[in-house]
């Protein structure tokens, strides 16, 4: 199935064409809203396109599914339920708000406060009451000569 | 005769890579000189051998010897001769040898260029780059060679990839291996200051000018591909968020998180174990890129299906090189010093912030990459993570750090005033306020984001040239005083300006281009007109031309705006019979920074029984500042590397000074 796949998109990945005027909507309204909803609906059989960009046979038939139900007068949720239905989530370029998706957009959130946590504690730090002299970490005097000299190049 | 050599040399160059790993570390260990001088001779030998077998390849390409299965699966007689020297990095094996290339490559340069260094520091770190090498050339040996011969010789190849052929993606993994792999040296000097134990200043110092040689390469490279794929997939678009865009783009991400911290250890001390582990991350990043192009997991229809075993051998070897990289960072993390204090707002924070922001948007990245494979790896579901997500998520975190970014190099270290840089800076705000506004009440009401983005480039601008002016003290003082400042002004500086600058205009090209742009598409007959905008688009001819290695059919059309002649655009649509492969070429009318973008579709019937071609053409306001931006900040990157304080030789001298 996959070398299918691949001999597919090989073939039929070409250049976009979502904007041929023989499929468009006469309602230019209702065509734009089905502009933005090709650019969220994967081609299937395609790396990784939007069925606004490609130009192969399933990507038509995408966009003809839904400029017939815009036409219906669906709204956009509408459409992409019926969509994912008939072909999975794999279809929605992004990916819902589910449980099973938590992962991927906690991300964003969980990374920010990290993030800021650190910061704070960062900040917070009060400078250790290290006596000269004990400190392991530091410098030998050569090596603070050596320090300076590199540093005074400035 | 050539080939063989060039096999042999690669084998040889594994050996001295095992011999540059053991002799550097025992005469790190022992500070014994000589053994140490013998590692990095090593590093210089294998470097040369690679580089033997490299030109090998290329000679086979160039002459066409499809007794290598390399040549014969990615060549063809009658290909142009820039693709087939090209080819010998256009495939797997060749593009691993290229890496290896530029890896031993690296290492021979820290073996010359390494001198000023601590003796101890530069061999481990020489050794480091050896176990690194070792690992890639067993690899490329021994599951990847790309001097393997056939049996069987065919007559003729199977010829390149069409998209692939060319020019600006010919130059395109050079420049992105180079920044790729040039973040190994900055692993090494990581490596080697944990096994040391100590992470300070100097290090940060040593460490910079890699970082920002990497980093600039990496910009290029990335600005190469985009622009590749906006002239040669031909639907205007330049970024997709696609996995191997991704691959490349995280090690970018934290390389510059890295460049910034560096700068904060250089100057305050603070940070060292943060700066280290980034260190290790950009290359981890790397290498993560390459297994992921390289394997062809992600995109699911590579190699990866017909060939685990290879990708499974990639994952290993960047698993044995992270895992012991950051297991030594665990090891010695809790040692190391935590640094200068610092105030909420100071120079320090605000490089926190920007490190703290790029960091959440390569996690963001990286999970947004790898999540169809984890999803699909727990409970089977297939889901797909496209650019819908990626503006939602990694676009509001880079507005972020922008906002803010125009402040950071006008606050001073450890304690800032906010005031003093909000009265210094006002200029810029005021600018982009008002502009921003013009730009949502007139230009476009319905796009608040695009008046955003105008704001925001403006800002980054602006903030930029505001930061320049007042280390020149420009308008201030007299223009001699202004004049002497400028000169006496440290590279690193201009670069600092340029490298924000250039972000500004990318942000300016990018929210132009995604906005503002005119699309227009009609089945046209010879003699047809088409309305795009301003523009009148007039299929005037379509004809058969023959390429070297393909047959075209092209339109002519003349673009004219108001009646004034503007360009004849000649798009074409290409059939290589070799792959049997169709290919678009896009004819790209420049005006100013604006692109006419048209291309040709297929022949269909038109409406009176005559041939017609669906025209498809764009106008791409200000897109090229989107290819413009980026190279401005590879260049300040570039400048900030000529910086006398940042060369590679300058402790030596300043040494010998003292």
């Amino acid at each position: 199935m996959r070398r299918l796949l691949a001999i597919l998109a090989a073939v039929a990945c070409l250049a976009g064409a979502a904007a041929d005027p023989a499929d468009r909507l006469p309602d230019p309204a209702q065509e734009a809203r089905a502009r933005a909803i090709f650019r969220e609906v994967r081609c299937l059989v395609c790396q990784n396109e939007s069925i606004d960009d490609s130009e192969a046979a399933l990507a038509g038939d995408l966009r003809s599914i839904v400029r017939d139900q815009v036409k219906q007068g669906r709204n956009d949720s509408q459409i992409r339920a019926f969509l994912v239905e008939r072909y999975g989530e794999f279809v929605l370029l992004k990916p819902p708000f589910s449980p099973g998706n938590a992962l991927l957009w906690a991300t964003p959130v969980v990374a920010l406060v990290l993030g800021a946590v650190l910061m704070i504690v960062l900040l917070r730090r009060r400078a250790a009451p290290s006596p000269a002299g004990e400190d392991p970490e530091a410098l030998s005097q050569a090596e603070e000569a050596r320090l300076q000299v590199l540093l005074k190049d400035e | 005769m050539i080939t063989e050599f060039g096999a042999y040399a690669l084998v040889v160059a594994l050996v001295l890579s095992a011999l540059q790993m053991v002799l550097s570390a025992v005469g790190g260990a022992r500070r014994m000189a000589i053994l140490a001088g013998a590692g990095q001779g090593a590093a210089l030998g294998a470097f040369l051998c690679v580089a033997l077998t490299f030109l090998a390849l290329v000679h086979a390409f160039v002459v066409s010897d499809f007794s290598l299965a390399n040549v014969a699966a990615n060549s063809h007689t009658a290909k142009p001769m820039l693709y087939k020297v090209a080819g010998a990095w256009g495939s797997h094996e060749g593009s691993m040898l290229l890496w290896c290339l530029v890896l031993t490559g690296y290492g021979a340069a820290m073996a010359v260029y390494g001198k000023a260094l601590p003796p101890r520091l530069r061999a481990y770190a020489v050794a480091v780059q050896g176990a690194l090498g070792v690992l890639f050339l067993a690899y490329t040996v021994f599951a990847s060679n790309p001097m393997a011969r056939l049996l069987d010789v065919p007559v003729e190849g199977a010829s390149l990839n069409p998209l692939l052929q060319d020019p600006a993606l010919a130059f395109h993994p050079p420049f992105l291996y180079c920044g790729y792999v040039g973040f190994s040296v900055v692993f090494s000097f990581a490596m080697a200051a944990l096994i040391e134990g100590r992470v300070d200043a100097a290090w940060a110092r040593w460490v910079r000018p890699w970082t920002l040689a990497a980093w600039s390469f990496l910009t290029v490279g990335i600005t190469l591909g985009a622009f590749w794929a906006y002239y040669e997939l031909g639907w205007g678009g330049w970024w997709f968020w696609d996995p191997v865009e991704n691959a490349s783009f995280m090690p970018w991400l934290i390389g510059t998180a890295l460049l910034h911290s560096a700068v904060v250890l250089e100057k305050r001390g603070a940070l060292p174990g943060w700066t280290v582990f980034l260190g290790l991350a950009a290359f981890t990043f790397s290498m993560l890129g390459a297994f992921l192009v390289r394997s062809g997991v992600l995109t699911s229809v590579h190699a990866f299906a017909v060939d685990p075993a290879r990708g499974v051998l990639l994952l290993t070897i960047m698993g044995i090189a992270a895992g012991s990289g950051f297991a030594l960072f665990a090891l010695r993390a809790p040692s190391l010093n935590a640094g200068g204090l610092f105030a909420p707002v100071s120079r320090e924070s605000a490089i926190v912030l920007n490190n703290i922001i790029l960091s959440t948007a390569t996690a963001v990245v990286l999970v947004g990459t790898l999540f169809p494979l984890i999803r699909e790896a727990v409970d089977g579901e297939a889901v797909s993570v496209g650019p819908p997500f990626f503006n939602m998520t990694f676009v509001p975190l880079m507005v972020l750090a922008m906002a803010v970014l125009p402040a950071g190099p006008l606050l001073a270290w450890k304690r800032g005033d906010a005031r003093l840089v909000t009265r210094r800076l006002w200029l810029a705000l005021a600018c982009a306020a008002i502009l921003g506004l013009v730009a949502f009440a007139v230009v476009a009401p319905r796009s608040a984001l695009a008046s955003a983005g105008l704001a925001l480039g403006v800002w980054l601008v602006g903030g930029a040239l505001l930061e320049l002016a007042e280390r020149v003290k420009a308008f201030r003082a007299p223009w001699a005083e202004v004049r002497r400042r400028a000169t006496g002004l440290p590279r690193g500086a201009w670069g600092t300006t340029l490298a924000h600058a250039g972000l500004g205009l990318f942000v300016l090209g990018a929210s132009f281009e995604t906005t503002w742009r005119v699309e227009a598409a009609q089945a046209l007959g010879v003699g047809g007109q088409l309305k795009l905008g301003a523009y009148e688009l007039a299929l005037t001819d379509v004809g058969t031309v023959e390429g070297a290695n393909y047959i075209a059919e092209r339109g002519v059309v003349k673009i004219t705006r108001g009646g004034a002649a503007i360009c004849t655009a000649t798009p074409e649509r290409r059939f290589y019979p070799t792959g049997r492969q169709t290919t678009s070429e896009v004819a790209i009318c420049p005006r100013a920074l604006d692109d006419l973008y048209v291309v040709l579709g297929e022949r269909r019937a038109g409406a009176d029984g005559q041939p017609a071609w669906l025209v498809r053409a764009f106008v791409n306001p200000w897109v090229r500042l989107i290819f413009l931006g980026p190279l401005v900040m590879a260049l300040g990157g570039l400048i900030s590397l000529s910086d006398r304080r940042l060369r590679f030789g300058v402790a030596k001298r300043a040494e010998n000074a003292a």
